[in-house]
């Protein structure tokens, strides 16, 4: 500025039309300061990469059975820790499974199902989340107690037992072949987790509603949808990208036990398919030979543990670097 | 315009404010109530009384004046303001403006009417929203009511920045990047937007310093000569109340006491509370300060939940005679325009 203002009038102008930096901008700053937010956002954008490109980055076709070679522990594995006879083929970097199938190449299909379930119902449960949160704290009274209840009522219901009780009642009809399942699984976590943002968002919106710039809206004529969309919700922005960011790996956990309890996708027949396996299928494999092939265990469950990481770590790298308290005076 | 039919029950039986009949009123508010409820319970809630902010007010504000409204804090000064506007709806009583019960219209309706009548706040740090630019705030009202578009409408917020004299270039500038006597400027340009006839400043330099006062106090007076504003102006500061207004009312515990114009108010009060307010006021000379009697008011302010029977003030008044305690005094106009409410005086 100090520079601006002795060049003249006219830069200082141009000085002052320039935008200054946002909010966003700022929390930028914050946000890429924070090294275990950066990893976590690393993390995140290796598996969406590993998700995308799957086909081209997986060394073999994840569904091929390659007769005579089953139980191959990775080759890097030391012999010591092997408790069979068999001995890695460095072809197949993390082993392959009882039926000779590559586990690397079927751990990044499976990176698939992981990353549509953190977008898409995520998604739903934002969206309307966001809609019942609002006009509940927003016109109070009835409406308020109603949707309130409502979401009461639903965020007493114990997660994976709903999960359960929709995907039995429902995976044998119509609906479940849809997507090979996908469509049930994901309204199936959307139905039972937008209430967490529901709550949040009517929290932030009494106390937003409250603010004088919410009455001056009003006495300028301002209708109650304006109000909601252009005053309220971006002053509540923040709380809900850190809800957000939060369910997401509750999301991606409940997919993986849906998977594990045989509940999740139907595995796909051909490799064409786009949802081939899911993490959560491969836990159920594993399991089974925990003794005699715990790759086969180990793979999808780190990889589970480093994708909700990376999410919670930028999660709370986000609460940090939005939270206004953090937010320095102007 | 149109006088409103007002039907003769208690609320319009009060006798009006002025006596002068050439003068239409802008704005008649008559008996105005505004009670806020207070509830028990969380799933069945039951009202188990009301908070009495104000408690059937009348007084008529006239084309181009200010007047003035004070009272201490929690005397339902601004919910009388809010009330007026329709930002909180009236309990019960009228609030006629160009000939138009605002109680009585419908929410539609409601938002059209408010082009004509605009609000300054108390806070200048909480009444902009800090998400918008200052060009965004300023062209709301403009887009709420379809005034102008497009280049004209960036046209328009240039010169209402300019009118209360702000930079036109600050319009993509945040709030948060202006002092608070600015941003009260921002504040004054967007109630100016569309153009209206009445304002209602809710303490509009209470949250000020002390050298930020005077210039907002000149700029409201200064929009008021150049376009024909009227004003409540809503303050606890009498001696700016008494430098701006044309009349003024003195509220207590929901009530006006006293409204009459600010030369007589100031040099001749009447009601032993407005009496006691004044003499609080320090007075910028050292010797009649010195000789200053100031009248100390015993007790505090009861609450407006349960009002004391008969004269509200009668608790804490000097002058209380048995009858104040039993009847509420009535509304009565001593001469020249001047009302007081009180048995004694």
């Amino acid at each position: 500025m100090a520079s601006a203002a002795v060049a003249g009038g006219r830069s200082v102008n141009q000085a002052i039309t320039k935008p200054p930096q946002s909010l966003w901008v700022d929390a930028w700053h914050r946000l890429s300061r924070n090294k275990a937010a950066m990893f976590g956002l690393a993390l995140i954008l290796l598996f969406f990469f590993l998700a995308i490109f799957g086909p081209m980055l997986a060394p073999h076709d994840p569904l091929k059975i390659n007769s005579g070679k089953g139980f191959l522990p990775p080759a890097w594995m030391p012999a010591a820790w092997v408790s069979t006879n068999n001995v890695g083929d460095p072809q197949f970097f993390l082993g392959t499974d009882s039926i000779g199938r590559d586990v690397f190449s079927r751990l990044i299909y499976g990176a698939r199902v992981s990353m549509v379930v953190a977008i898409i119902p995520t998604i739903f449960i934002t969206f309307f989340g966001i809609l019942i949160g609002i006009v509940a704290g927003f016109f109070g009274g009835t409406a308020d107690n109603l949707l309130m209840r409502f979401t009461d009522i639903v965020y007493s219901f114990p997660d994976i037992l709903f999960f359960v009780v929709v995907m039995f009642a429902l995976r044998d009809t119509p609906i479940g072949d849809w997507g090979n399942g996908l469509i049930l699984l994901f309204g199936a976590l959307a139905l039972v987790n937008w209430v967490g943002v529901a709550r949040v968002v009517r929290g932030s919106t009494l106390s937003i509603k409250e603010k004088e710039f919410v009455e001056a809206a009003r006495s300028i004529g301002t209708s109650d949808r304006n109000i909601m969309q252009k005053h309220i919700l971006p002053n509540i922005l923040s709380p809900i990208i850190i809800i957000t960011a939060f369910a997401v790996p509750r999301l991606i956990i409940a997919e993986a036990v849906l998977g594990y309890l045989g509940l999740g996708l139907r595995p796909g027949t051909s490799s064409k398919e786009f949802f081939v396996t899911s993490w959560g299928s491969m836990l159920l494999e594993g399991q089974t030979a925990i003794n005699a092939q715990p790759w086969m265990l180990l793979a999808p469950a780190i990889a589970v543990a480093l994708v909700v990481m990376g999410f919670t770590f930028f999660g709370d790298g986000l609460r940090d670097a939005l939270d206004p308290r953090m937010r320095g005076a102007g | 315009m149109t006088t409103p039919v007002q039907t003769p029950d208690a609320t319009s039986a009060l006798p009006p404010t002025q006596t002068d009949a050439n003068n239409q009123a802008l704005l008649q508010v008559r008996g105005l109530k505004k009670y806020f409820p207070i509830t028990q319970g969380i799933l069945f809630q039951k009202k188990v009384a009301d908070v009495k902010a104000v408690d059937g007010v009348s007084f008529d504000v006239y084309p181009g004046e200010t007047l003035g409204l004070v009272g201490e804090s929690g005397c339902g000064k601004s919910t009388t303001g809010r009330t007026i506007l329709q930002l909180y709806r009236p309990t019960e009583g009228q609030v006629v403006f160009r000939g138009k019960d605002l109680a009585q219209l419908k929410s539609e309706d409601l938002r059209k009417m408010r082009s004509d009548m605009q609000m300054i706040f108390q806070d200048p740090y909480a009444s902009l929203n800090p998400r918008m630019t200052v060009g965004d705030i300023v062209a709301e009202p403009l887009e709420v009511h379809n005034i102008v578009k497009g280049k004209e409408k960036k046209d328009r917020v240039q010169e209402l920045l300019q009118i209360v004299g702000l930079n036109p270039y600050f319009i993509n500038r945040y709030p948060h990047e202006f002092s608070g006597g600015q941003r009260q400027r921002i504040g004054i340009a967007r109630a100016l937007a569309v153009n209206p006839d009445f304002i209602v400043c809710d303490e509009p330099i209470s949250a000020l310093d002390v050298s930020i006062q005077a210039q907002i106090i000149n700029l409201l007076e200064e929009l008021q000569e150049r376009f024909g504003l009227t004003y409540l102006f809503i303050a606890h500061d009498l001696s700016v109340v008494r430098h701006i207004s044309d009349r003024v009312a003195v509220m207590y515990l929901g009530k006006i006491v006293e409204l009459t114009d600010s030369k007589t108010l100031y040099e001749n009060p009447l009601h032993p509370y407005t009496r006691a307010l004044l003499s609080a006021v320090p007075i910028p000379d050292p010797l009649i300060e010195e000789k200053r009697e100031r009248i100390i008011l015993v007790g505090d302010v009861p609450s407006p939940v349960n009002p004391p029977k008969g004269c509200r003030f009668h608790t804490r008044c000097p002058l209380a005679i048995p009858i104040c305690k039993e009847v509420a005094p009535e509304w009565r106009d001593v001469g020249n325009g001047h009302f007081v409410e009180c048995h004694v005086v």
